[in-house]
């Protein structure tokens, strides 16, 4: 099977999504002519012009706020943030707005919106363009949060993405972006709310998110030969989030470990600690354990950068402590 | 400020009409927070009809209102039923939210009222979006926003009409100048008095007029609509006005302006104002005023009526519509 980067993967999605559906626009600096910092519309401004890829001045709340009018009204926008630390200028219209109007009409509108942007630590990116904030907008009704780890299910979750007529936080890690991997040239999509078992095991789950999860897989791989036997789930989005793949792992396995590079305090993993213990406290052999990066702002001299994030070696240190306990 | 030749009889009718059911239905909504049927906010929007009723006149269904925190005689001018507000109001099943938003969030898509707002300045961002899908459509639609003279100094205000002149977007905004801002004093908030001056900062077409002049907003808002339909870009207009009742009702109107000024703008009441002019151009008799009013009254009584009678919401629905249930592609 053919290989492409994450970029790529998640473009083709867009550029055959642009293709077929005329009401789709993108909105965001530099994604005209110049096809995104990240290469997101390379190409595409040639084909569908200005009306449909507008540049925009540097006001998230205006064109968030703008788009959200517009999702309102017959067309699907995709904002393209860049870097996804400039979300929170829009944070009033994304939350008062964007995730209410559904509500608030009782069904009668609709609010088709992707909301795209680069998160993590890395690069020296330091703290305005190191962001992850997925927590914050899972914790919120109203919106779609997807975390692609790998370009199959970069494109087929955009596909989703772009089709559903709710408001969707498509999120890519920096990290990330350059990474191959197997993508079918025939059509697919990936449902929101559907975890991956990215390989089996016995003796451990260990859910990972987003750059946590190649991660997590090297180490899963180099303990193998020590008849050590990992089970890696991705779950792909945050909200919803498919907790029924992860107990139905913890029943197997008795033992979690959630591996996310973000904040600990109400995070995901507390989440998901809290679901397993309420409902499979039973199946547990060992206290859930969580492995996050530290609650700080993201420093930019690379020694305090490479100390603010789980390495492999932490996670390989939680996994033996864990089959310890 | 420019003074206004009345519309045809027909029109003028049907403007006076109009101003009129928002004006009973208020006072009505007013009654109904004194006597505890509404549990929640109710800004009353008594004095300043003429705007809504004067620019939604030009307004189809299929064009798209988003409007404010004092909304009723948007949604009102815009079509959504009496019945449909006043049960709202209620809390009822019936209501144009079916009971998830009050006051401040009435939304009627099927008529174009997409949405009042208890957060002031997204209102002008969205009609600039809805103005950009219809720009994208190709269709001869508008967008409209109405706001308060409080969302000036808001980044909203700068952010959205800079971006639809920039995008010659067919979108309307309109200040009404109401001169209070929850009780802060517009003048006290900036130093430049004036609104629609600030139009050619954004390189926009800006007028001021006299907000309780209807025969002048209609005017004046079918010219700048005339223009966003054949695709000339956005208009702001400033309406000058006054809310003659509290910020909120059950709050005091005290402190922050004076019993004089509020007795003198009542003289400028719009829906007299209209009659007034009316009678004395010999252009429709008393019992034709009157005849509107008995018809007006009758129809504001039924809404209650309906609002009474209402069911409540089944509280199983609560989590019902956070999502669009219809869509194919998630979970």
């Amino acid at each position: 099977m053919r290989e492409l980067s994450y970029v790529e993967a998640a473009h083709e999605a867009l550029a055959e999504a642009m293709a077929h559906d005329e009401t789709i626009f993108v909105v965001g600096e530099g994604i005209g002519p110049r096809g995104g910092n990240f290469n997101t519309t390379a190409g595409l401004y040639d084909l569908y012009g200005e009306k449909r890829l507008r540049d925009t001045p540097i006001v998230e709340r205006g064109f968030v706020g703008l788009c959200a009018g517009a999702a309102m009204t017959g067309t699907r926008p995709v904002v393209d943030f860049m870097f996804l630390d400039f979300i929170l200028d829009s944070f009033g219209e994304l939350v008062n707005q964007i995730a209410k109007m559904q509500y608030m009409s009782s069904g009668r509108l609709k609010m088709p919106i992707v909301l795209r942007g680069c998160i993590g630590v890395g690069g020296a990116a330091a703290t305005h363009h190191s962001g992850n904030y997925y927590p914050i907008f899972t914790h919120l009704p109203g919106f779609r949060v997807v975390l692609p780890s790998n370009p199959y299910d970069a494109k087929g979750l955009f596909k989703t993405a772009l089709e559903s007529d709710d408001p969707v936080l498509f999120l890519e890690h920096k990290s990330l972006l350059n990474t191959r991997g197997e993508v079918p040239e025939e059509a697919y999509s990936i449902p929101f709310g559907q975890a991956a078992i990215c390989r089996p095991g016995q003796d451990l789950t260990a859910v990972a998110l987003t750059t946590m999860v190649p991660q997590t897989l090297e180490v899963a791989e180099s303990l193998a030969p020590e008849g050590i036997s990992i089970e890696v789930i991705d779950p792909r989005t945050t909200a919803p989030f498919d907790i029924d793949t992860v107990l139905e792992s913890v029943h197997r396995t008795g033992r979690l470990l959630i591996v996310d590079e973000t904040f600990a305090p109400c995070g995901i993993g507390a989440e998901v600690a809290a679901q397993v213990v309420d409902r499979a406290f039973d199946d547990l052999d060992a206290p859930v354990r969580r492995l996050n990066g530290v609650q700080v702002p993201t420093p930019y001299s690379a020694p305090l950068e490479a100390a603010v994030t789980p390495k492999k070696e932490d996670i390989e240190r939680a996994i033996r402590e864990l089959l310890a306990e | 400020m420019e003074t206004s030749a009345l519309p045809a009889k027909d029109i003028s009718l049907a403007l006076y009409r109009q101003m009129l059911i928002i004006r009973r239905s208020e006072e009505q909504l007013a009654k109904s927070y004194q006597a505890g049927l509404i549990p929640g906010a109710c800004h009353t929007y008594i004095g300043e009809e003429a705007i809504a009723t004067g620019v939604c006149a030009h307004l189809r269904d299929d064009d798209a209102v988003f409007s404010t925190h004092r909304g009723h005689g948007h949604a009102l001018a815009k079509g959504v039923p009496p019945r449909e507000l006043i049960a709202e109001l209620f809390g009822k099943a019936t209501g144009c939210s079916q009971g998830r938003g009050g006051s401040m969030h009435l939304f009627s898509p099927e008529v174009g009222m997409m949405g009042t707002s208890g957060i002031v300045g997204p209102c002008i961002l969205q009609a600039a979006g809805a103005g950009y899908s219809f720009m994208l459509l190709g269709v001869d639609r508008v967008g409209v926003a109405f706001f308060g003279d409080g969302a000036v100094a808001n980044g909203a205000f700068h952010e959205g009409i800079n971006l639809a002149t920039n995008w010659e977007l067919p979108v309307l905004f309109v200040c009404e100048n109401n001169q209070f801002a929850t009780e802060v004093a517009f003048a006290n908030t900036t130093r430049n008095p004036e609104v629609a001056n600030r139009a050619s900062a954004y390189g926009v077409p800006g007028v001021a007029i006299d907000g309780n002049d209807v025969a002048l907003v209609y005017q004046t808002a079918g010219e700048a609509i005339a223009r966003a339909r054949a695709g000339g870009g956005p208009t702001l207009i400033e309406c000058k006005t006054y809310r003659t009742r509290p910020h909120a009702e059950g709050m005091r109107d005290g402190g922050y302006r004076s019993m004089e000024e509020i007795e003198a703008w009542k003289k400028r009441d719009p829906i007299s104002t209209l009659a007034d002019r009316w009678l004395s151009a010999a252009r429709a008799p008393q019992r034709e005023i009157d005849s509107i009013s008995t018809e007006v009254d009758a129809a504001v009584a039924d809404a209650v009526r309906f609002a009474h009678e209402s069911p409540w919401p089944d509280p199983a629905t609560v989590t019902d519509h956070i999502f669009n249930e219809r869509g194919t592609s998630h979970a």
